[in-house]
């Protein structure tokens, strides 16, 4: 799993690139929550455009960012979901709680 | 019924061979010719188990996981097991959003996942002496 952090609009757009599972979410955790603190971004959009595979633990590391943001009083939005990534995201219900979009550009603009 | 063809893998519960176990799991079903939407749901299915023997069965500990496969005509029987703790209560393990390492910031998720793109789970399994995971999914013409 790789992971490219870049900034617009003071928001934190994480790009993922390949399979999000326990392990790279394991991984993964902890940078993001790194790359959060050092310029305290309230929002936050997950780039899945290069996911191409994503289970139940993905499902928990992006909760478990949003409730983090969220208590911040920030916002956080996925994008760019291919079919599969998008099942799984309904699937567990994240559709009521975090929006998804179908480009990170137009994620940015609606946090 | 007639078994067509079967394969098993052992492997130790570390996360990194999660990626490992479902990449052989499709690799063996693709003799099916399965869609590429079935095979991502018996991946899926197959990284959630295997993730569950990982960090239920075997906590902090290391362990084997065995997982079985079996091609019976289109059906796809798949086991995962390990020797690990076992489920104290499976019914409540089965509830979406249950889980018991919410510090872990798990989702709860991961039998719903399977029980959606599976046709059929079954759970064995009892207290301090391994889990089964039996799944069944029929792979369409």
């Amino acid at each position: 799993m790789q992971i490219i952090f870049e900034s617009r609009n003071e928001t934190l757009i994480i790009k993922l690139f390949g399979e999000l599972d326990h392990h790279s979410s394991d991984y993964i955790r902890d940078k993001i929550d790194d790359e959060i603190d050092k310029k305290n971004f309230k929002k936050i959009v997950f780039d899945m455009g290069n996911l191409y595979f994503m289970d139940s633990s993905g499902i928990g590391v992006i909760i478990g960012r949003y409730k983090q943001i969220t208590s911040k009083g920030g916002k956080l939005a996925i994008a760019n979901l291919n079919p599969q990534i998008k099942r799984i995201y309904e699937i567990c219900g994240l559709r009521k709680i975090i929006p998804n979009y179908a480009t990170s550009e137009i994620a940015i603009e609606r946090l | 019924m007639k078994i067509d063809n079967e394969m098993k893998l052992e492997f130790l519960s570390k996360s990194e061979n999660e990626s490992f176990a479902r990449s052989v799991v499709a690799a063996f079903v693709a003799q099916l010719d399965p869609t590429i939407e079935e095979i991502s749901e018996i991946k899926t299915s197959v990284s959630e188990a295997v993730t569950n023997s990982i960090i239920h069965g075997y906590e902090y500990k290391e362990g084997y996981i065995v997982i079985n496969c079996r091609l019976i005509g289109r059906l796809v029987e798949v086991e995962v097991e390990d020797r690990g703790k076992g489920i104290e209560d499976i019914e409540q393990a089965r509830q979406p959003l249950y889980t018991s390492k919410p510090e872990l910031e798990r989702s709860g998720m991961g039998f719903t996942v399977m029980e959606t793109f599976m046709d059929e789970i079954m759970i064995i399994s009892n207290k301090n002496n391994g889990t089964k995971i039996l799944m069944r999914k029929i792979i369409s013409n």
